[in-house]
Formats: C-alpha cells, structure tokens, sequence
C-alpha cells in the first residue's frame, strides 16, 4: 500500500517537474525578458558541465582545474566542423558526437600521465593541461591556419533538426517558437541524458569502485579494482559530457575564440560542484543553476542600485559581483562545507569529521 | 599437491634484501600462520604474493600455477584474496556496499546474494547495521566486514595481514574467534601475525620468519611448546 503511495506521489512529482520545465521558457520569456531565456540556456550548459566534472571531482575524488579544456576540445571540434572557416558543414548529430568523443580521447590522455598523481598534485597538472589547451587554440592559426588563433572561429553553423534550422523562429501550434527556446528544449533533453548516464553511473558496480578507489586505493585493488582502469573511465566520462556541452555551446553562440575557454571557467566549475554538493547530483544541478543565476541577477541589480542611491558608480558591477560571489563561497565553507544540498553520504562523513575533530580537541 | 608453492623467495627494497630465500607452502583447507618480530619481512612476503611488491627471485605457484606476470589487481579473479593491514575498509560506503565490493570481479548476481546471506548468518550483527556507514562500526565488526567481504570473492587462499595490530586485547580475541569461524568454514588461510600466542592456538601449522629467513616451522602445537619459540616470541 505505502509502496503504491510513494510510486504515485514520485509519479506526481515527476509530472509537476516536466510541465514546470516545458513551459519555464514562455514563462520567464513573457515575464523577464528573452535574455533570461538565454541565460536558462546556459544554466543547462553548466548542468551539463558541472555533471561531467562531478564524475570526475565528485565521484572518483580526481580533482581536476582544468575540465573547461575538454569542453573547448567540444566546441572546437563542432567549430571546425560546421562552419565557413574549412567550408565543412557537416549535421550536427556527426560533430557532436565526434566532438564527445574527441573530447574523451583527450580525457584518457590527459589522465595517462597523471595516474601516479593525487591531490594537490593532481590538481597543478591538470590546470596546466587545461592552459595548454587555451593556449593552443589561441595559437594554433600559424603556421597553417587551423583554429584562427585569437580571432576565434565566427559564422558556426546552428543546429539543424529534419531541415530546421535551430536559428531561427519557428511558429507552431500558434506559438512562436524563437531560437533561444528552440536550444532550451534541445538542452534539456541532452541534460535529462546526461543526469540519468550520472545517476546510472553512480549507483553501479563502477560506482562503487570510484568510492572505494576515493578512499583507499590499495584495499580497492585488493578487491580487483583495475585502479588505472577505472581512473581513465572517470576522466574519459567526465570530459564526454564536457565535449557535448562544448559543441551545443559552438552551435548556440555561433562563434568560439580561446577566451571563453580561461582557468576562471574551470574554477567556476568546480566552485558549482563544491557549493552544490559534491557527488550528489539534485546538489551538482543545483549549484550549477545558482550559479549562473545568481551573478546575471546581481549584474542586472548592482549597478542600478548604486546610482538610485548614491548617486553614481562607487564600484564596478563587475568587480563587486566576484567580490560579493568570493564572500559568498567564503561563508558557504565556514557555514555549510558540505554543500547546500548534500547526499547522505557526504553529511554523515562531514558530522563524522567534526566529532572526530572535537574528541581530539 | 600444495595449493601455494614458494620456493626460494626474495625480495629487495633498493639494495637492501627483505626477504632473502623463503620456502614455505599451504594446502588446501589448512591455517597456516607466519610469525615474527617487526621488520622480520612477514608482510613483504605477503604483499609479494598478491603482485603488489615485485619479488627479486624465486618461485610462487598458486593452484599448480606460476604467479609472475599477473597484474595485482587480477589476483582476486585467481582466487586469491587478501585483507591487509588494518582492515581496508571502505568506511564511506555501507556494510552492504563494502560486502558488494568483495564480489566486484564476479558476475553472477544470484549467487552473490545467497554468499551474502551466508555472511549474514555467520555475523548476525552485520545484517543490523547493513545500511551503516562501514567507518562507524567497531574494529571487531570492521574486522567482520573485512572477512565477509574477501569470502565473497571466494578465494582458494585468503591472506590475512595482521588482523590484530592496534586492537585492545578483548577485540583481538574476538578477531580470532572470527578467523576460527571463517577456518570451520573450509576456506584455506595464511595469517600473518605479530601476536604469535593467539595465532599459532588457531593454526595447524606455523612458520616463524626471523630477518628475511623462516628459521623455524612445523605443526603450530609443537611451536607452542618450543623452548626457543616460548622464549623469542610468547614472553615466557
């Protein structure tokens, strides 16, 4: 009887969910504006992101600072691809995956050499890789032109469904469909893929290796945990998700250059994961939308504010939002170092720490 | 014919040799202990025999088969387990998902779950705290949970490293209660202990290691009573 209950109000749930997302776009668009419709896009496109490091940071305890390369790796690749830079146009579902793929590649080769590396270690190599990266798009346009260096890459292509363009406004069933929704339903759909491969993934077999790997590597390979194996699946996993968030990004914005690929991205990143909730997706997705959100709110407030009451600019509205967002992680840490939303595992090694910590005390 | 062979056995760190030309073997079914002081090289012997420190000489044959060449992580799937030193438990996971992982390399599904009630039954006080975060438990039941776990593996041979360094006196002798239930159980073991008196009252039989040499074995009764043993290493 109760088990009928719960699977009914689950169902319910689930229902409220889908209709609230299927129609977040006409609702924030009539209400807010279209811009906010974009950057609801983009929200996807961390969700996106911030599940594939999770994989890696959250799942297998690899931390990695430089997982904004693979997403460049994505997007590049979809640049190339589908764009009058090579005149090659090929379909999406060609450059997107082949764009996943590329990207996984330079997963497993960026987690090759660093297999033997842990923890701070670990951490300094793969910022580096990520740099290594940027800097190679950003130069790679001599001697033969390929990535059009600095400049970046213009006139990309956007995604073509059954002969219609993304691009564009489409009118349907006495909708206008406009570009930014159109991408917001391919997003969210390409998201729910990416969540349901996170959460398969974290209650398997594997699953359970990358905790056990976490937590005491020798012990794990004593139960025949292949260590490197399972290391270069979590680094391959995690950058798959950052090459498909990549080529959607390509398509979206229509133009890629080194910039958008920076160490601040990756550490945005991350910062998503940690103040989320590590290892917990519901916690990944949340802090990944808080994220996005949060800084556009305070862009849009910020400088307002100021001249309604002091009369003119004291600081920069960009300054003062990394200011107002360092001081928010820096309380996040003190208050709540497990995250806003947690999984049961983490809070209980979290209490577990603490009291430990206040026996020895 | 032996279950585990090993002849003439060395092992070097850098240039200083660990273990200098061990022979000892293990049939199927018995408990056969390893005794010695600290730094004797009881350890590297047993790390030796799961792949996990390269051996500089010398023969192990495991089930009438050559060990070299056989990456450590794949010894499980031979059928040979180890607990190690301290336990090794996963304490993030639960009982049951540190139980799961003694299974990793097995497939069949079914007959886990029927092994895994086994384990159960044979400590009832791991079915209670089945959903238990591991790290939370007692070292007598994280000791439980180690030997359910390497059962589930189901190995020929089970090596057992010091299941009872940095425990009170009272978890120890539960310990060795645990590995007597295991023994009746029929699986074949090789435990390495410091605590010589405990460990030679449960095995058949028993070799002593003294600086990278086995200077003494035979039947774990007959250690016992052995002037030179009761001197050296149970304190009379």
């Amino acid at each position: 009887m109760s088990m009928t209950l719960d699977t009914n109000k689950k169902i319910g749930i689930f229902l409220v969910c889908a209709i609230i997302l299927a129609v977040l776009p006409f609702a924030v668009g009539s209400v807010l504006g279209n811009a906010w419709v974009r950057i609801i896009d983009f929200a996807l496109l961390y969700v996106m992101l911030a599940l594939g490091l999770n994989i890696v940071v959250g799942f297998a305890g690899l931390l990695d600072l430089g997982f904004i390369a693979f997403y460049a790796v994505g997007a590049y690749a979809y640049a190339l691809l589908s764009s009058p830079h090579f005149s090659i146009h090929l379909p999406f579902y060609i450059t997107i995956p082949l764009g996943a793929l590329f990207a996984a590649f330079f997963g497993v080769l960026l987690g090759t050499p660093v297999l033997r590396l842990k923890g701070d270690y670990l951490a300094i190599v793969t910022l580096g890789f990520g740099e290594i990266i940027r800097i190679f798009m950003n130069n790679l346009n001599a001697p033969v032109n390929i990535t059009n260096g600095p400049q970046g890459i213009n006139l990309i292509d956007p995604i073509k469904v059954g002969g219609v363009s993304l691009g564009s406004t489409i009118e349907f069933a006495g909708l206008s469909f406009r570009s930014v929704y159109l991408y917001y339903y391919l997003f969210l759909v390409l998201t729910v893929g990416v969540v349901i491969m996170a959460s398969r993934l974290q209650h398997s077999r594997i699953g359970r290796a990358w905790v056990a790997l976490r937590e005491d590597d020798i012990a794990a390979a004593a139960m025949g945990i292949n260590i490197r194996n399972i290391k270069l699946l979590a680094f391959g996993l995690g950058a798959l998700s950052g090459g498909v968030a990549g080529g959607l990004f390509s398509s979206f914005q229509g133009f890629v250059s080194p910039e958008s690929f920076g160490l601040l991205e990756s550490i945005m990143i991350l910062a998503m994961i940690v103040l989320g909730g590590m290892g917990h997706i519901p916690g990944v997705i949340l802090g990944a939308v808080m994220l996005t959100i949060v800084p556009e709110v305070l862009r849009s407030v910020i400088g307002p504010l100021q001249m309604n009451t002091l009369g003119r600019m004291v600081i920069d509205p960009e300054n003062a939002r990394m200011l107002l967002f360092g001081l928010a992680l820096v309380v996040m840490m003190l208050v709540r170092p497990e995250g806003m939303w947690p999984s049961k595992r983490r809070k209980a090694e979290f209490r577990h720490a603490k009291e430990n910590a206040a026996q020895k005390g | 014919m032996s279950l585990l062979q090993v002849k003439n056995l060395q092992v070097s760190y850098g240039g200083i040799q660990a273990v200098k030309g061990i022979d000892f073997s293990i049939g199927k079914g018995e408990l056969v202990t390893l005794i010695g002081a600290n730094g004797a090289g009881k350890t590297t012997t047993l790390r030796t025999l799961v792949g996990m420190v390269k051996r500089s000489g010398g023969s192990i044959e495991f089930d009438g088969k050559e060990t070299a060449g056989i990456p450590s992580h794949a010894f499980v799937r031979h059928g040979l387990a180890m607990v190690p030193e301290g336990r090794g438990i996963f304490g993030k996971l639960t009982v049951e998902e540190n139980l799961l992982m003694g299974a990793y390399v097995r497939d069949d599904k079914a007959q886990i779950l029927v092994e895994m009630e086994r384990i159960y039954q044979l400590f009832p006080r791991l079915k209670e705290r089945q959903r238990q975060l591991a790290g939370t438990l007692s070292g007598g039941e994280q000791q439980m949970v180690a030997m359910g776990r390497a059962m589930l593996s189901k190995p020929k041979l089970l090596l057992l490293d010091e299941p009872s360094m940095g425990l009170a006196p009272i978890i120890v002798q539960k310990i060795f209660e645990i590995i007597q239930m295991v023994a009746a159980e029929g699986v074949t073991m090789l435990l390495v202990e410091q605590n010589a008196r405990l460990a030679l009252e449960v095995s058949q039989r028993g070799y002593v290691m003294e600086s990278g040499r086995i200077t003494m074995e035979g039947e774990a009764k007959t250690l016992l009573d052995d002037e030179r043993v009761r001197n050296a290493y149970l304190g009379d």
